[in-house]
């Protein structure tokens, strides 16, 4: 990218409410049904049916507001957004506009130098999802799967704050984090359940006013963010650089060909005629109800990597890590109750070799095939020097793959590490007779060839001799 | 006229709605006489009011609890449909 | 014996001294819309099947001395509401083929009173119109002459009753639409408070102003089916959670002492002088039961007729934007494209009345307009409401005409849109409000019934029926047949 340009970028995040029925109505919103078999009457818009809302919904969102530090609306509005689209069965969706239930919010993201940004959250309001195009396997038409329309959607709208995809990146993690603390949302990019549109546009550095902005659409994985903010960024510098100008527009992104490209369906028709949805009466929350809810929030993210820092002395970095998933904080936290403190040794462990086995087998902390307790067993071993690092490595990954605790796994194996300082110092012994040029030359000055008989020392061993131990021994016995 | 063919057709276009060539006229017509007719609202004194969205003032939205009640009725509901394939309702290509 | 001269209570109370059984009735009711044939053109379909067995059904509840007021009566529902396994067309190419797999909450209330269905009224249009001209099905006639129209947009349930086609029929008002038809044709038609009847299953025309109602013979009759009808609906967000009186019950409240204000302003210009005079009849037949007659003005209502044709099409073009062709209704023959599906099948289903009315909500509501017209009606409707608000402070009830002439002629009025309009002139300022409302018959002009006006605060339905009820004992207006069908 040249360097006289800034972006500026702004996400719009949609995340579907983990609710078991849709926001007005009584349907399932299980992913995964046969077509159309969880679109009741209201979810079809047939003529006649009504909306009802869901108290859940509100709720999860009212819990969002008030985990960013948002004002929650005592009174909120929602609307009718106007257009055509097959997908969307009454010929609008449900929306709230001017009033949205959740506003003025702000989130902290850190940077890749580890500092701390602020990042403002405009509003957050409810609405419903709408259903799915399917194209495949039918020459010349779509099909219409009504299953997902009138699922609860949070649409989460940033401030024009972010200024690259790495910060966007951030904000998005962020925002995932939150919704799966809150339990408000699976957090399934897959399945659709966290998705976002993301409004890019660039200035001349220094300048204030903004540049015309694209909206790019169809963004359901961190990946894609990143790799389509950085195509479109790139698009837009090539446009003004050769003299042209942008367009405002909507630009799908198109993973398979890592481009964006315009949508001309969707510019066609934006004046979205928005007004008050006359089915539905204001929404209106007490501010008792309101505090009684805040009293429900979990430990945030933020306050739990804080604890981390200042209860556990975990560094910032290993804090931030295990904050940025509940599970795997609750993870941590249950090993170190287990283990009676140890953080950084738990942390080294959790962070370190257990998620590199979880990642091996993409696998989530709620699936690893080793169970805190046996973690918790294994990090005991190593704390009463039962076991060396290196071994306990071994240890867990015969744990993972044969289901079974430490314990066993060291008896079974025979790696129990050797502390007995006369059997060390035998085999020390040994390995002085059987090398005695090298002992001759170390003793005449040649200090460099310690490391030599400790490696010795630890490959008749096995490995299992308590490096400490050797060390020490082998200091006393070479000098003669 | 307030509201000329060619106003009629982006609002037929926007509401989806085939008007007949020979009947852009008239309805231009038609609703000119309508939007006129309501500029009268023009002359009443709105500053400091509050606008009615709804009847029943001072009511609130009631909310249901979060439960699954609806069952499959799929094959019921698609008697209606003019065109329906492997439980999909049919449309010419969605071009996106 | 001519059961179609009584009314609904009076045929319930012979159903229940057993002196006719519910299938004698139903039977001659039926051989009765038979015998209209097209001359009316007041139903969109006979259901003679489903109403021999809801009669069978109610004979042997009787037997069992089960059973209300309405068991076994039969009556008719506008073609607008939701009846499961049974056409519901709104009138409406759109939904000619449309069957509906479900109820309408009033249509399941009005079952469970025992009542027969005889079949789904004719009307305009998704009740878009006040003279039924629009329907697809081809306009109601009105029994008291043929050429003219029955009112609208509940046309066809008005001249079912007024013809004794059935002793009493559903209807819906979003304007005026039962109680001018009720005016034009003889009936007492009663329109109650917003969210007082479920909206659920009946095709919404205009959300915040649609309320179903009763076309009936006599407040007796409104009061008891009002009774059935009414009261809260989980299914609907802006059912008014609040226990239903006893309409029927409360019918003979004295009226003495009851304070009511005439609308000065409903007497003005464009009220025909024999409506006036007939309204104004009526009027002293109420100050001599007792009632204390004074005159109100409400200033903003006459801007209720423009402030009305911004609210109403702003919420019709987004309500009739589910029907596209996809899910249920017409769809035009082999769609090029996505685009034409939708315009072709919107532009062939839905006739020039709605097409124009989704246009000035279209308009209304389109960027640039939408603080000039829907905005500022909607701020109007708030002064509309306080007058009708401030007026309650003094007056119980307000008094005035239904509509301004007696029913005109067939095609009269099709050419031009507003003029049509003005018909509902005194009507549409309790739709506004949310108010509840009735007209009932008060002299013949020409041989053409004309009806009075009451409105009342919100929730005032059991002193308007009881009002008209003291009205109709001194009265016999009500018990007027037109001619060709007594």
């Amino acid at each position: 990218m040249s360097n006289e340009w800034e972006v500026v970028i702004g996400l719009e995040i949609h995340a579907q409410l983990a609710t078991r029925s849709k926001i007005f109505s009584g349907s399932s919103t299980a992913f995964g049904a046969a077509p159309n078999v969880q679109a009741n009457l209201v979810d079809l818009g047939y003529p006649g049916v009504l909306p009802v809302l869901n108290a859940e919904a509100v709720r999860m969102a009212a819990r969002f507001g008030l985990a960013i530090g948002a004002t929650v609306a005592h009174r909120s509005v929602f609307a009718r957004k106007n257009y055509f689209y097959p997908d969307l069965p009454k010929g609008y969706q449900i929306s709230q506009y001017e009033l949205p239930i959740v506003q003025d919010g702000r989130v902290d993201i850190v940077l890749d130098d580890g500092s701390t940004k602020v990042i403002g959250v405009t509003r957050a309001h409810l609405e419903e999802d709408a259903g799915k195009s399917l194209h495949e396997e039918l020459p010349g038409q779509s099909g219409i799967d009504l299953n997902r329309a009138g699922t609860p959607l949070l649409e989460i709208v940033s401030e024009p704050d972010l200024r690259s995809a790495r910060e966007a990146i951030a904000y998005m993690k962020k925002i995932h984090t939150l919704v799966r603390y809150l339990e408000i949302c699976d957090g399934n990019m897959q399945e659709g359940s966290f998705r976002c549109d993301a409004n890019v546009s660039i200035r001349r550095l220094g300048r204030r006013e903004f540049g015309t902005r694209c909206e790019i659409k169809n963004l359901n994985s961190f990946r894609f963010v990143e790799k389509a903010i950085n195509h479109e960024v790139a698009r837009q510098i090539d446009v003004l650089e050769g003299g042209g100008s942008i367009v405002q527009e909507t630009r799908l992104y198109d993973p398979g060909k890592d481009e964006t490209r315009s949508m001309r369906s969707k510019e066609e028709a934006n004046d979205y005629r928005y007004f008050p949805d006359p089915d539905l009466l204001p929404l209106v929350l007490d501010a008792g109800w309101i505090e009684s809810l805040r009293a429900t929030l979990p430990e945030l993210p933020d306050a739990k990597a804080e604890r981390l820092v200042t209860e556990h002395g975990l560094p910032a970095y290993d804090a931030g890590v295990l904050s940025a998933s509940r599970e795997l904080a609750d993870y941590y936290e249950a090993v170190i109750g287990l283990v009676g403190g140890q953080p950084k040794l738990v942390a080294n462990w959790v962070m370190g070799d257990l998620s590199a086995l979880l990642n091996r087998d993409g696998l989530d902390i709620q699936m690893s095939r080793v169970s805190t307790q046996r973690l918790a067993g294994l990090i005991a071993r190593i704390v009463d020097g039962t076991l060396s690092g290196k071994l306990a490595k071994e240890v867990l990954e015969t744990m993972w793959d044969e289901g079974s605790d430490a314990d066993a796994v060291i008896e079974a194996k025979g790696l129990r590490q050797i502390t007995d300082t006369a059997a060390i110092e035998t085999v020390i012994r040994k390995v002085m007779e059987d090398n005695p040029g090298q002992l001759a030359d170390y003793r005449s000055g040649k200090d460099k060839l310690f490391g030599f008989f400790v490696g010795q020392v630890m490959k008749a061993t096995g490995g299992k001799a308590n490096p400490g131990q050797v060390n020490e021994l082998l200091k006393h016995l070479l000098a003669g | 006229m307030t509201l000329t063919r060619h106003d009629v057709e982006n609002i037929a276009r926007l509401a989806r709605l085939q008007i007949r060539e020979d009947q852009l006229e008239p309805f231009a017509g038609s609703l000119s006489r309508i939007i006129d007719f309501v500029e009268q609202l023009g002359s009443a004194a709105t500053d400091q009011v509050e606008p009615m969205a709804h009847p029943l003032q001072g009511m609130v939205q009631r909310l249901r609890e979060d439960q699954v009640e609806a069952s499959d009725q799929r094959d019921l509901f698609q008697q209606n449909a003019p065109e329906v394939a492997a439980g999909l309702y049919l449309v010419p290509r969605v071009i996106e | 014996m001519s059961f179609h001269a009584l009314t609904a209570a009076e045929l319930g109370r012979a159903l229940r001294r057993r002196e006719v059984s519910s299938l004698e009735l139903t039977d001659h009711f039926l051989a009765r819309i038979e015998g209209s044939g097209t001359r009316l053109n007041a139903f969109v379909t006979v259901t003679a099947e489903r109403a021999r067995a809801d009669a069978r059904r109610a004979d042997a509840e009787i037997a069992a001395g089960r059973g209300g007021p309405l068991t076994g009566v039969p009556i008719a529902h506008k073609d607008i509401f939701c009846t499961a396994g049974i056409l519901t067309t709104c009138s409406s190419r759109m939904l000619a083929n449309f069957t509906s797999p479900y109820d309408a909450t009033v249509v399941e209330k009005l079952t469970a009173a025992g009542t027969v269905l005889l079949g789904k009224t004719n009307m305009d249009e998704f009740a878009m119109g006040s003279s039924n001209e629009t329907s697809y099905f081809g306009p109601v006639r009105n029994p008291w002459d043929e050429a003219r129209v029955p009112g609208g947009s509940s046309g066809g349930s008005a001249a079912a009753v007024a013809a004794g086609l059935a002793p009493a029929a559903t209807g819906t008002d979003t304007g005026g639409s039962i109680r001018q038809p009720a005016a034009l044709t003889g009936l007492t038609g009663i329109k109650p408070t917003y969210g007082r009847v479920s909206r659920y299953g009946m095709i919404a025309f205009a959300s915040s102003l649609d309320q179903a109602g009763v076309l009936a013979r006599s407040a007796e009759d409104a009061a008891l089916l009002l009774s059935a009808m009414s009261g809260f609906d989980p299914r609907d967000s802006t059912s008014v959670e609040q226990p239903v009186p006893d309409y029927h019950a409360g019918l003979e409240a004295p009226l003495a002492g009851l304070r009511v204000g005439v609308i000065r302003e409903f007497f003005g210009e464009g009220l025909e002088a024999g409506t006036a005079a007939a309204v104004t009849g009526a009027l002293d037949q109420f100050k001599r039961l007792g009632a204390e007659v004074v005159e109100v003005s409400l200033p903003a209502l006459p801007l209720s007729v423009p402030t009305y044709y911004v609210v109403a099409p702003a919420e019709c073009s987004s309500n009739l934007s589910r029907f596209d062709g996809i899910r249920f209704g017409y769809r035009c023959e082999s769609p090029r494209d996505l685009y034409d599906l939708y315009t072709r099948s919107r532009g062939e289903g839905f006739g020039d009345e709605v097409k124009r009315r989704i246009m000035t909500g279209t308009y209304v509501l389109s960027a640039g307009y939408y603080d000039a017209y829907y905005l500022k009606a909607q701020k109007v409707r708030s002064l509309i409401a306080a007058d009708f608000q401030r007026a309650f402070e003094s007056v119980d009830l307000l008094f005035g005409p239904t509509a301004p002439t007696p029913a005109f002629g067939i095609g009269e009025k099709v050419d031009d849109p507003v003029t049509m309009y003005l018909n509902d002139i005194y009507t549409i300022g309790a739709n506004l409000a949310g108010l509840p409302a009735l007209s009932a018959p008060c002299g013949l002009v020409d041989g053409l019934p004309v009806g009075f006006q009451l409105i009342g605060p919100q929730f005032s339905e059991s002193r308007l029926l009881s009002a008209t009820h003291a009205y109709q004992r001194e009265t016999d207006w009500h018990r007027r047949l037109p001619p060709a069908w007594a």
